[in-house]
């Protein structure tokens, strides 16, 4: 039985708030008896997260092994540093073709068309992918299967063989992103919002053309796979194992392997983004997309657990101001929401969006700006802090409540060289977080003055106009998608 | 589709969701979560399933209606997920100052929206200036009713508790609340959810049709796979409600009020028509008596009458083709029987063999072999299951290629399965695949709690998430075959698409989607 159901990917943290002062009722009407804050909340049943076994080979390779044996399944993966941010600008998109066709392309011994067959008859999976900071290989099987798909995925860990075809067909699965990049809303604001903070030829937001995917070849991945495997890699095996025979196998496939070299550090530049009001338009549309965007923050950054405190009041979930003022109070808009994200190794971004109908985009954009620039000029409340604490401080639970959560978190902090022990002091920190914190914060994260705004929307139909905004006069972006060189217009190919 | 209370906000939307086949499991299986599985049916007819997993202090619910946007009246329809939003806004007990005040004021906004829409829909004669008199009246009245809101403390409460992924979604068929919680606020929660099941209120409803008004902007009039959808489902039906707009048509739900919201729940939330699951760290032999003194408030009840339309035969090809900017998609489906049909792992099998991953037909053949595809898929059903559906085809073309080159390729591999046998090895990947999913998939409690509460409603036993397996078992080539030679003829098919157009001249009107 299925439903077509859209699977929830938040963009931002939506965890939870609180109800503002400014919403509460005046004293003189109390509110009825609050019945739920007699319902008894008993001590939280003891519980032991189960840490994995972390190993760490003489070549520098760290192994993480977490054993669950409730179901039949043994899961695995390998972590390798380099990734989009890292390629040639010239070849952007090298690193989602290589997701694609390191797998698709298969082994000497195997093609992948051959392991398709194989895995699935098995009801297993070998996959790879890339991501902006780390490529990954990862594998999954019954228990009985294991032993055979373990060596299948070591095989095209160490020795695949890229294939001219499937980078073809990899190309025309990317080529088919590009042309229809602008088909959806959603997606442009995203994309082009990004750009205003980091610019436009950042490492974070430059973007696969025609002529960069063209350029990818054979040798490019079999050279970006060499050199990217010298790294120091991460294992992680979750499921129904034994772990002693688990970490024989996992050392004789890893630890004859040479050193692993660190990957270089990299030396980006951030800067604010310029100021004012950047306008797409959009004729298939009768609802703007508007995102409120500055430069953010680090995760090392000793405020962020103030700012997720901050976040939360802001934009974080139901009771924030945002959603209370735009979606509750003034009907505006459905989706609104936002706030500081915290990447691990660079600075996130600052962002709020609201999508709101043509006609209101000015009165929604200038309510969330309002909220915003209130972070400075209206106080933060005790009853505020205590809730967005509650919300945080509650569902912590959620960050570890299975074993494979605290083997990706694991996993996660040895990639990016936190302490093991990271989660536990974030959470204190996060109970510590005063009024004080906040209002310092404020001042020092919250610059109205700085904040670039973006509205994907459909001009003839915003009224009034983005001039309203009084942030100067709506600078356009363009968006149009570069055609490769000589190229004929094709077919049901017409770009806007 | 499913509609939800709160966003989420998806990227690269262009891609299908591929569903895999959610079917059955082994002896084994059942007879270990029979161990671990209370059902209590409690004198209001409410059911609860209660499965215990004590590995985190945690649990997860989902309370699932059996209504959904399929039983909105005429002219009313986006009724039901309207309501889903509603029991958000709190009880008589809850994100209130003083209820009975209220409840004055609340009656004060409906008799003001009658007053303004009785006016407004005169088909002769409106009054512009008595018009805006009433909208005031109306505005007026919602302050007043505002008052006395204390807004979001549902939530708020239920957040600050901890509560985890919490929100809800509308389907045509149904409708599901859920979230996970520590553990040791179970009582908290049974008072949280029996409430909003048993003593919902109406307040803020008219700010609330704003809101879900900007989720079809969204999902539907500024989304071109929303469109083509809503286009094609509307296209596929002439008599059943499936082939209605189920976030609801901009006339119809721009103008539901509350009091029609509120008779949608006295009919459908009763006890009879709810399943409540729980999966986590919970023990019946304790818990059960006061989950049970909480939910008995929710109002007796047995199920409401099924409804009786009937999609009649189909015997004409039809067709939508949208012509606009956008990149072109081509969609065709064929109307097939509801989850009942005895038939039904047939139809999973036919789509996992078509479209499940890369060594499905559909991919070998448009992506791999043809290269005139990106992704290409057939699932069912769609775009409900509890009452006769579509086997829906798709395919999104390769920069150059159209939407009758996907047709073709589409019907020459329909064509294949109606003349000669599936292979055994690809009967067997299916039955194999289709064990592994559902064993992957009770890892996780609020998964398991749908498919437990899902279960329970479709087929009065949730021991039927292990039991259907033996329907995939039986499946044969010759059911195969037979099915698609019955299923997917010209005369059964409606077909939609996009047809690309270059932009219009500098002279264009202007181009708003509705």
């Amino acid at each position: 039985m299925k439903n077509h159901k859209l699977r929830p990917n938040f963009r931002f943290l939506l965890l939870a708030a609180l109800v503002t002062a400014f919403a509460l009722p005046p004293a003189s009407i109390a509110q009825q008896s609050k019945p739920w804050e007699q319902i008894p909340i008993p001590a939280l049943h003891a519980f032991h997260p189960q840490q994995p076994k972390r190993i760490v080979l003489k070549n520098g390779i760290v192994v993480f092994l977490q054993e669950d044996h409730e179901l039949p399944f043994i899961y695995g993966s390998v972590l390798i540093h380099g990734g989009s941010r890292d390629e040639d600008p010239a070849k952007a998109g090298l690193v989602g073709l290589y997701g694609q066709a390191w797998r698709t392309s298969g082994t000497a011994a195997m093609d992948g068309d051959a392991m398709d067959d194989l895995l699935e008859s098995k009801a297993a999976h070998i996959e790879t992918a890339g991501d902006d900071d780390s490529t990954e290989l990862s594998w999954d099987s019954l228990k009985g299967d294991s032993d055979q798909v373990f060596s299948l995925a070591i095989d095209l860990l160490f020795h695949p063989k890229f294939n001219a075809e499937k980078l073809q067909l990899a190309q025309q699965q990317e080529a088919t992103e590009i042309v229809r990049r602008n088909d959806d809303e959603d997606g442009i604001a995203g994309r082009e919002s990004a750009k205003l903070v980091y610019g436009v030829n950042s490492p974070y937001t430059r973007q696969p053309e025609f002529s960069t995917i063209g350029a990818v070849t054979l040798a490019d991945l079999q050279g970006w796979h060499d050199r990217t495997l010298k790294g120091k890699l991460i294992v992680g095996i979750y499921g129904d194992f034994d772990p002693v025979a688990m970490e024989a196998k996992v050392r004789a496939a890893f630890e004859s392997l040479p050193p692993g070299t660190p990957e270089a550090a990299r030396h980006d530049q951030f800067s604010d983004p310029k100021p004012g009001v950047y306008f797409i338009d959009k004729e298939d549309v009768n609802q703007s997309n508007v995102q409120i965007v500055a430069l953010g923050v680090d995760r090392h950054d000793p405020d962020v657990p103030t700012l997720d405190v901050m976040n939360e009041i802001l934009g974080g979930g139901f009771g924030s101001r945002l959603f209370q003022k735009v979606r509750t109070q003034l009907g505006l808009a459905y989706a609104v929401g936002g706030g500081f994200s915290f990447p691990y190794d660079h600075p996130g971004s600052f962002r709020v969006e609201v999508l709101t109908k043509s006609v209101s985009t000015v009165d929604a954009t200038k309510a969330a700006e309002a909220e915003i620039a209130g972070l400075n000029t209206k106080p933060f409340t005790a009853e505020e802090l205590q809730r967005a604490k509650d919300d945080i401080v509650n569902s912590f639970l959620f960050d570890y409540d299975t074993k494979d959560k605290i083997l990706d978190e694991s996993e996660r902090l040895e990639f990016y060289g936190y302490p093991a022990d990271y989660l536990e002091t974030y959470h204190a920190a996060l109970g510590k977080v005063t009024l004080a914190d906040l209002t310092a914060a404020a001042k020092k994260y919250i610059h109205p003055e700085k904040l670039a705004v973006l509205v994907v929307g459909n001009g003839p139909e915003i009224k009034p106009g983005l001039d309203a905004l009084d942030m100067g006069a709506p600078q356009p972006v363009d968006i149009t998608i570069p055609q490769p060189p000589g190229a004929p217009a094709a077919g049901g190919a017409a770009q806007q | 589709m499913r509609h939800r209370f709160f966003p989420g906000f998806s990227s690269g939307v262009w891609l299908f969701t591929i569903l895999l086949a959610w079917s059955a499991a082994s002896a084994q299986d059942l007879k270990s979560f029979e161990k671990r599985i209370t059902v209590k049916v409690l004198p209001n007819g409410l059911t609860l399933v209660i499965c215990e997993r004590h590995d985190a202090p945690v649990f997860s619910y989902a309370t699932f209606v059996d209504a959904g946007d399929v039983n909105d009246p005429s002219g009313e329809s986006g009724l039901a997920h309207m309501f889903e939003h509603l029991a958000f806004k709190g009880t008589t007990q809850i994100g209130t100052t003083d209820y009975a005040a209220e409840k004055v004021a609340l009656q004060k906004v409906e008799d003001a929206n009658d007053a303004y829409e009785a006016e407004y829909l005169k088909p002769v004669g409106r009054d512009e200036k008595k018009l805006a008199v009433l909208h005031q009246a109306f505005v007026d009245a919602q302050s007043a009713a505002e008052k006395y809101v204390v807004p979001n403390q549902f939530t708020e409460v239920a957040e600050a508790n901890g509560a985890h992924g919490l929100n809800a979604e509308t389907g045509l068929d149904d409708t599901q609340y859920f979230w996970s919680m520590p553990q040791n606020r179970l009582e908290l929660w049974a008072w949280l959810e029996s409430g909003r099941l048993a003593d919902v209120v109406p307040r803020e409803f008219y700010k609330e049709r704003d809101v879900v008004m900007e989720e079809r902007r969204m999902r539907v009039d500024s989304n071109p796979i929303g469109r083509l959808e809503e286009q094609f489902f509307a296209t596929a039906y002439v008599a059943h409600n499936y082939g209605r707009s189920d976030i609801g048509w901009p006339s119809e739900v721009s103008q539901i009020n509350a009091t029609e919201a509120m008779a949608f729940h006295q009919k459908y939330y009763v006890g009879g028509n709810i399943v409540v699951a729980i999966v986590g760290d919970v023990d019946p032999a304790t818990d059960l008596p006061m989950l049970e003194k909480y939910f008995s408030r929710v109002p007796a009840g047995p199920k409401p009458e099924d409804m009786t339309t009937v999609e009649p035969v189909q015997f004409a090809e039809k067709s939508v083709v949208i012509r606009e900017q956008t990149q072109p998609i081509y969609l065709e489906g064929y109307h097939r029987p509801s989850y009942r049909d005895p038939d039904d792992a047939v139809y999973d099998a036919i789509s996992d063999i078509l479209s499940n991953g890369r060594v499905s037909r559909l991919y070998r053949s448009l992506v791999e072999e043809q290269q005139i595809a990106a992704e290409a898929v057939g699932e069912s059903p769609i775009p409900g299951e509890k009452y006769p559906s579509l086997f829906m085809f798709g395919a999104i073309p390769l920069p150059g290629h159209t939407p009758a080159e996907m047709r073709d390729a589409i019907h020459k591999e329909i064509e294949k399965l109606k003349t000669s046998d599936v292979t055994d090895a690809e009967l067997q990947m299916y039955k194999t695949r289709t064990r592994a999913e559902l064993l992957r998939s009770l890892n996780d409690n609020q998964g398991l709690a749908t498919s437990l509460a899902e279960y329970q409603t479709r087929y009065g036993d949730w021991r039927e998430l292990f039991q259907q397996l033996d329907q995939v078992d039986k499946v044969t080539k010759a059911d195969i075959r037979r099915v698609a030679n019955q299923v997917f003829v010209a005369s059964n098919r409606t077909s939609a698409e996009i047809d690309t157009e270059p932009p219009a001249g500098p002279a264009k009107q202007d181009g708003g989607a509705q």
